[in-house]
């Protein structure tokens, strides 16, 4: 019989080590399933985790994807996770990663043909806003109201969505597609594309903020009382009341910086990687930020290491699936598995695992 | 026999040298590789599409090696897929979806030596880039015919996914055949907005349902909206890009089926023997690219019969489903009496035929 024990403060050795052995777990478990699909589950691990980084052929392209594919998801998941640590919940950054991209590049499309330095950077400033906006919607809703946050948020991604087709085949719609949907190609727009500051790294702007965000949170978290703040009231809602934590601004900040940080996730994948609006560009981040934040255990530098890892499971998963033939359904199980021994382990930091004797009754 | 070795050497070294230069290579062994946008168990359009994959294997065996990729998402990921194939070695590529446009394009210009064949498409960039596409629109004629014939609400259904010339050739082809045998028929069109996605496909076979529509016809990739239909008696559906056997006889009465299998047994070949060009096909029925699977006992001998005297026409090239007089939505003149639609004006079409209500989403 085993029986748990709360801990009284959470081990850091466990708390260390869980990412680790979940990662191992899922190896175990992950190569069981690919084993039972008939694969080599060496090779298909060895594929996932090891040729994205390491592999002769590959490599040189896929190393630097990493980063692009990671850019956004760490943009987004450092913005959730200063309302997650407040217990404010956006659940709706995809919302606000799709209008952001849509104000951006609305306001990119507007100048073109034009050249100019100032584009760009207007670009940037118009996806932060829509971002903001969308987000503050919930918020005032919240703070006005007594919504929830979590509905309401969760309900403008679909609001977005909707959006995002309507301006895709709508004002947005390149002129000279021969009526197909989507926008103009931004990537190919100098003055409005957002492509690699140094060939071949793979670092676009949206990396850069995204590790700019990494920073100015750890430093807001460690020594800013905001930060400070914002920790207090998710740890002890009423004590960051007597001590003048006004929960209004709170929420609304809290909501805006995550608004602000997924407009412009959105605002620079629509104009590099991307390259335009079109009716399927929204493709989840959003909502893959949520689980890299909570991986990271809302810590900055964790969020960091998460959505390099989070990167890199769905590169090496593109890599597996059409190197080895494998679905794509196993590879979201894969991940899926990643996730659960995660969270299951989660447990061992806050509890004592003891083997106890059934008491006689 | 230093001498001999030396001359090896050097013809080794100039096969090598012009191997990577010129693209009209014959070649012993290739990889074709796809990509496809929904996965392969849809039982639709990507199935179909794999099917083709696997007769390429099945005509060239230890030739040809294939490789694919399931569900790639239309956006920044497909750049990313399509250059990890041309790293492992694709010699050819093909890009299953209209979405794959840009992606296949930009991934083009950076492997020469790899080619690329676009499905649905028609931007071809560079000389690897070519596109293919079927006339689906041959197959909405027979089908629109049953349709109109087999109403009795007067009112069919069309579940569109995206408001592109493709698929607008596809409702007007659909309604004017109906029109033609049932001339109070009315169409509706539901727009998915996706390729694939069963629950919304289902929501909208359900919509046209709840509006008094018996026939639906569905331009996504899913058996969605056929399970849908076989929940109300008297409602029919039709087989969509795949056969979908499995609702036989009714509520799938018959289906277009997409044949791909010739296109890229086809198009290996050419790059096996070095011949490999850019080009831009649209082949239909007589090509055998679409097919009209069985037509069930559910239909009517005499409509079947009329179904298939249309489809031997078609095939034969002496009746093309556009062909006038036929007016454009606002009842402006399009076609005149006896003339025939010309490709550029299909492969652009955003316009309705007269006597379909609403409009195309702008």
């Amino acid at each position: 019989m085993i029986r748990l024990e709360k801990r009284p403060t959470p081990s850091r050795f466990w708390t260390a080590a869980t990412p680790v052995l979940a990662v191992i777990a899922t190896m175990v478990a992950g190569g069981l399933m690919f084993a039972a699909l008939g694969k080599d589950p060496l090779e298909a691990i060895r594929t996932i985790f090891w040729d994205p980084l390491f592999h002769p052929q590959f490599a040189g392209y896929s190393r630097p994807q990493l980063l692009v594919k990671a850019g956004p998801l760490i943009l987004i998941a450092i913005g959730l996770s200063l309302g997650f640590r407040a217990g404010v919940w956006n659940i709706g950054a995809e919302g606000q990663y799709i209008i952001g991209a849509i104000c951006g590049a609305a306001v990119g499309l507007a100048f073109y043909p034009a050249a100019g330095w100032y584009i760009f950077p207007l670009m940037v400033i118009a996806g932060a806003l829509g971002g903001f906006v969308w987000a503050m919607i919930p918020g005032i809703l919240r703070t006005r109201f007594n919504t929830s946050e979590i509905l309401v948020s969760l309900l403008l991604v679909y609001v977005a969505q909707a959006l995002l087709a309507s301006v895709a085949l709508g004002v947005l719609r390149n002129p000279q597609g021969g009526g197909f949907p989507g926008s103009r190609n931004l990537a190919q727009y100098p003055a409005a594309a957002n492509l690699e500051l140094i060939p071949g790294t793979g670092m676009h702007w949206g990396v850069v903020a995204a590790f700019i965000a990494v920073i100015a949170s750890f430093v807001l978290l460690q020594r800013h009382i905001l930060g400070f703040n914002i920790r207090l009231s998710g740890q002890a809602p009423r004590a960051a009341r007597f001590a003048g934590v006004s929960p209004t601004a709170l929420v609304l900040t809290c909501l805006g910086v995550s608004g602000v940080l997924a407009g412009m996730a959105g605002l620079f994948e629509a104009a590099g990687p991307s390259g335009k609006i079109s009716i399927d560009f929204a493709s989840g981040y959003g909502f893959t930020a949520i689980i890299v934040a909570f991986l990271g255990r809302l810590n900055p530098v964790g969020i960091l290491l998460a959505g390099l890892l989070m990167a890199l499971t769905y590169i090496g998963g593109e890599l597996a699936q059409f190197m080895l033939g494998l679905p794509k359904a196993s590879i979201q199980a894969f991940q899926g598995m990643l996730l659960f021994f995660l969270l299951a382990l989660d447990l061992t930091s806050n509890y004592r695992l003891r083997l106890a004797k059934r008491e006689v009754a | 026999m230093i001498r001999r070795t030396l001359l090896a050497t050097a013809a080794l070294g100039m096969a090598l040298a012009f191997g990577g230069v010129a693209s009209a290579q014959a070649l012993d062994k290739a990889k074709a590789c796809f990509v496809y946008v929904g996965p392969i168990g849809d039982g639709g359009w990507t199935y179909q599409h794999h099917q083709g994959a696997l007769a390429v294997k099945e005509a060239y065996g230890d030739k040809v090696e294939i490789a694919w990729q399931e569900s790639v998402p239309e956006g920044a990921d497909a750049e990313r897929v399509l250059t990890q194939m041309a790293l492992s070695g694709c010699n050819i590529i093909f890009t299953t979806s209209f979405g794959y446009m840009d992606p296949t394009n930009t991934v083009a210009a950076k492997f020469p030596n790899v080619k690329f064949e676009h499905a649905t498409g028609f931007k071809r960039d560079h000389a690897n880039v070519a596109t293919y596409d079927a006339r689906f629109y041959e197959g909405r004629a027979v089908i629109g015919h049953i349709a109109g014939k087999m109403t009795k609400s007067n009112k069919i259904g069309y579940i569109g996914s995206f408001p592109i010339p493709e698929v607008i050739q596809g409702i007007n082809s659909y309604f004017l055949h109906a029109k033609k045998v049932n001339p109070a028929v009315e169409i509706s069109v539901v727009w998915a907005y996706t390729w694939f996605d069963p629950a919304k496909e289902a929501d909208a076979a359900k919509a046209l349902i709840e509006q008094g529509v018996d026939v639906i016809a569905a331009h996504t990739d899913s058996t969605a909206p056929l399970a849908e239909a076989a929940k109300t008696p008297g409602v029919i559906g039709f087989g969509q890009a795949s056969d979908m056997a499995a609702y036989k006889p009714s509520p799938r009465v018959a289906s277009i089926i997409d044949n791909w299998a010739p296109y890229y047994v086809k198009r290996v070949g050419l790059l096996l023997d070095g011949t490999w060009e850019q080009a831009a096909s649209w082949e239909g029925m007589p090509g055998g690219e679409v097919e009209i699977g069985e037509i069930t006992e559910a239909v009517p001998a005499d409509v079947k019969a009329e179904a298939e005297a249309m489809i031997a026409a078609i095939t034969a090239g002496t009746y093309h489903p556009f062909t006038g007089p036929i007016n454009k939505q606002d009842g402006s003149a399009w076609l005149k009496d006896g003339e025939v639609a010309d490709d550029g004006t299909l492969a652009g079409m955003m316009f309705y035929v007269e006597g379909i209500k609403g409009d195309i989403p702008k």
